[in-house]
């Protein structure tokens, strides 16, 4: 295509906008509330997928000792936890140092914590790293049949909960995102209904000149990818500005001592490239079903 | 079979030469001898019809077994009573309609056999004007003849040299900046057949062009279409206007509930008001 014809078509594109400047506005936002849906369930999603991957890493296996082991028996289970297979290492954690830890990542509420050291509910603990992370569960399966335990731990709740609350967060963004979606879609391709039948004496005189069909929708398919694009500006904003400001003034909170947050970079532009990718996506598909549908060329 | 129906400014060429060249289409194996008559034709003929019937799909017949040929240069009147099938004969030739029955072929393209998206192609040898103008409210005389060059892509500079020639040629280059509301009928009319002419099209059609204006303005559109005919554009005109086709006389079809009833070199209206 030429050059020309090209700036035609945009500017065909950008009156046809202007034509039912409601409907068009109508459409917009439908694509806005769509892809900023999409931009939040986006970001819980990845970050709740890195919390994951860093909470599998750090998973270790605790080993909580019986309270009347004595200390030839705790050398003993140390030696046989040794010989299990795929175990890295092992420390001994006391009680008392179990319960400073505790306070410790409790942080700043620690003072209702602090009566706890007159009668420490705690146990003597053996925390096992495997080698590999994926060889936690076996090598905690191995250890339960060992005597003087009172409990094993080893993450697996934790990981298991956070892998639930992403699943119901993808199923609930995904349905909320693809209903949004196809009203997005459904108004994009009215919008463009509306333009078609506005412009009718133009296609037809169009027709008549000898005009392609393919020149003669162009402007239909500029007007559903601009609908799309602008659709998505509001949401890249709101998306980028609203986790920025997140990241900066809330990360602490927001993190489990050992799983942060991803910085604001490069995250917030995947997700703007993501925004727009579907706003493009949701703009074309509006327009070739209502050209496809209207425009009898 | 068409023989008889040939006539026109070359009948000393013999008149059954399409028919063999449509026999030579179906049975020659020899392509050169092909060639070389049908490129005789090609020299001759315009719009070739045969055995043309149209059903709409409401199951209104509205032409019958039409035979026609059309040469280059021609002027044509085509007469007949409201609902006889003008209107329908006219959309045959720049394939608005499509026959239910029988052959077209406008200069050597078979409009049969005609792929939807060749119709645009087939559309610029062909300049369509109608009784109610169509012209786009919005846009300045100018930009509505460009608009007939500009949507097949032609260059900016041909596109403004070309408008002009034609604006000056229905003399209304003076008004070129003006809009539709702000000129008359006869005006408006003018400005659509510069449209139609501006790509230099083989055939200028006009269903009525002169039906929604008064005696005086009609006169002035048919100076204008003579001219362009004079240039050697053919022209072929749906009318109902009797004075016109008694003064100036051309051929003249007459249809009759689809069918063609008369067909004279330099015919009569011959119906009464
Ligand atoms: N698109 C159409 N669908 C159905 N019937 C049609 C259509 N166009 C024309 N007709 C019918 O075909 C006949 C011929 O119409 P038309 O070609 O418009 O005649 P004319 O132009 O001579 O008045 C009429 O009976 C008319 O009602
Ligand atoms: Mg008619």
């Amino acid at each position: 295509m030429k050059g020309r014809t090209l700036a035609r078509h945009g500017k065909e594109g950008l009156k046809n906008l202007g034509r039912n400047s409601w409907m068009s506005f109508a459409s917009v936002s439908a694509v806005t509330i769509m892809l900023f849906v999409v931009g939040v369930f986006l970001l819980l999603i990845v970050n709740m997928n890195s919390f994951i991957s860093s909470v599998e890493e750090d998973v270790e296996v605790q080993v909580y000792i019986d309270l009347g082991t004595s200390d030839e028996e705790q050398t003993e289970l140390r030696q046989q936890l040794q010989n299990l297979d795929h175990v890295d290492g092992i420390s001994f954690v006391s009680k008392d140092e179990g319960l400073d830890q505790l306070i410790d990542s409790l942080d700043q509420q620690s003072g209702a914590f602090e009566s706890l050291r007159n009668e420490n509910p705690l146990n003597d603990k053996f925390v096992i790293q495997a080698e590999q992370p994926q060889q936690t569960e076996q090598v905690a399966e191995a250890a339960s049949d060992l005597p003087y335990i009172d409990s094993i731990d080893y993450g697996e709740q934790v990981v298991e909960q956070l892998f639930n609350v992403t699943k119901i967060l993808r199923i609930i963004g995904l349905v909320l995102v693809v209903g949004l979606m196809f009203t997005a879609m459904f108004l994009i391709s009215n919008t463009i209904k509306l333009t078609i039948v506005a412009r009718q004496q133009e296609i037809q005189i169009m027709k008549l000149v000898g005009a392609t069909n393919g020149f003669i929708r162009w402007p239909f398919f500029v007007e559903g990818l601009l609908l799309g694009v602008l659709g998505a500006v509001i949401p890249i904003a709101a998306v980028t500005g609203g986790y920025h400001y997140l990241y900066n003034n809330y990360a602490e909170q927001l993190s489990i001592d050992f799983a942060e947050i991803l910085p604001t970079y490069p995250l917030t532009l995947q997700i703007s490239a993501v925004l727009v990718g579907i706003g493009i996506l949701v703009g074309i598909w509006g327009s070739v079903t209502s050209v496809r549908k209207f425009l009898k060329v | 079979m068409i023989s008889g129906v040939v006539r026109g400014k070359y009948s000393t060429i013999p008149a059954v030469l399409p028919g063999i060249c449509h026999l030579l289409r179906k049975w020659t194996t020899t392509t050169k001898n092909h060639l070389r008559v049908c490129l005789l034709q090609e020299v001759i003929v315009l719009i070739e019809m045969n055995n043309v019937s149209k059903t709409y799909a409401n199951g209104v017949s509205a032409l019958n077994n039409i035979d026609i040929l059309i040469e280059k240069g021609e002027f044509v009147y085509v007469v007949g009573p409201s609902g006889a099938g003008k209107s329908s004969f006219i959309k045959m030739i720049y394939r608005e309609e499509k026959p239910t029955e029988g052959s077209i072929q406008i200069h050597g393209t078979d409009l049969m056999t005609l792929k939807e998206k060749h119709v645009p192609f087939l559309r610029r040898k062909i300049g369509v004007v109608f009784q109610d103008f169509k012209l786009l409210p919005k846009l300045s005389v100018f930009e509505n003849v460009a608009f007939a060059l500009e949507v097949i892509e032609e260059p900016k500079d041909v596109i403004r040299r070309r408008v002009m020639e034609v604006l000056d040629v229905v003399r209304l280059k003076n008004k070129a900046r003006f809009f539709p509301d702000e000129l008359s009928g006869g005006e408006q009319q003018r400005v659509s057949i510069a449209r139609a002419v501006v790509n230099n099209p083989r055939v200028v059609i006009a269903d009525e062009p002169t039906g929604n204006l008064d005696p005086d303005t009609s006169w002035e559109i048919m100076d204008i279409l003579e001219n362009i005919n004079r240039n050697g554009t053919t022209v072929l005109m749906a009318t109902h206007n009797r004075e016109i086709v008694n003064a100036i006389k051309k051929r003249v079809i007459a249809i009759e509930s689809g069918r063609i009833v008369r067909d004279e070199m330099k015919g009569d209206y011959g119906y009464e008001r």
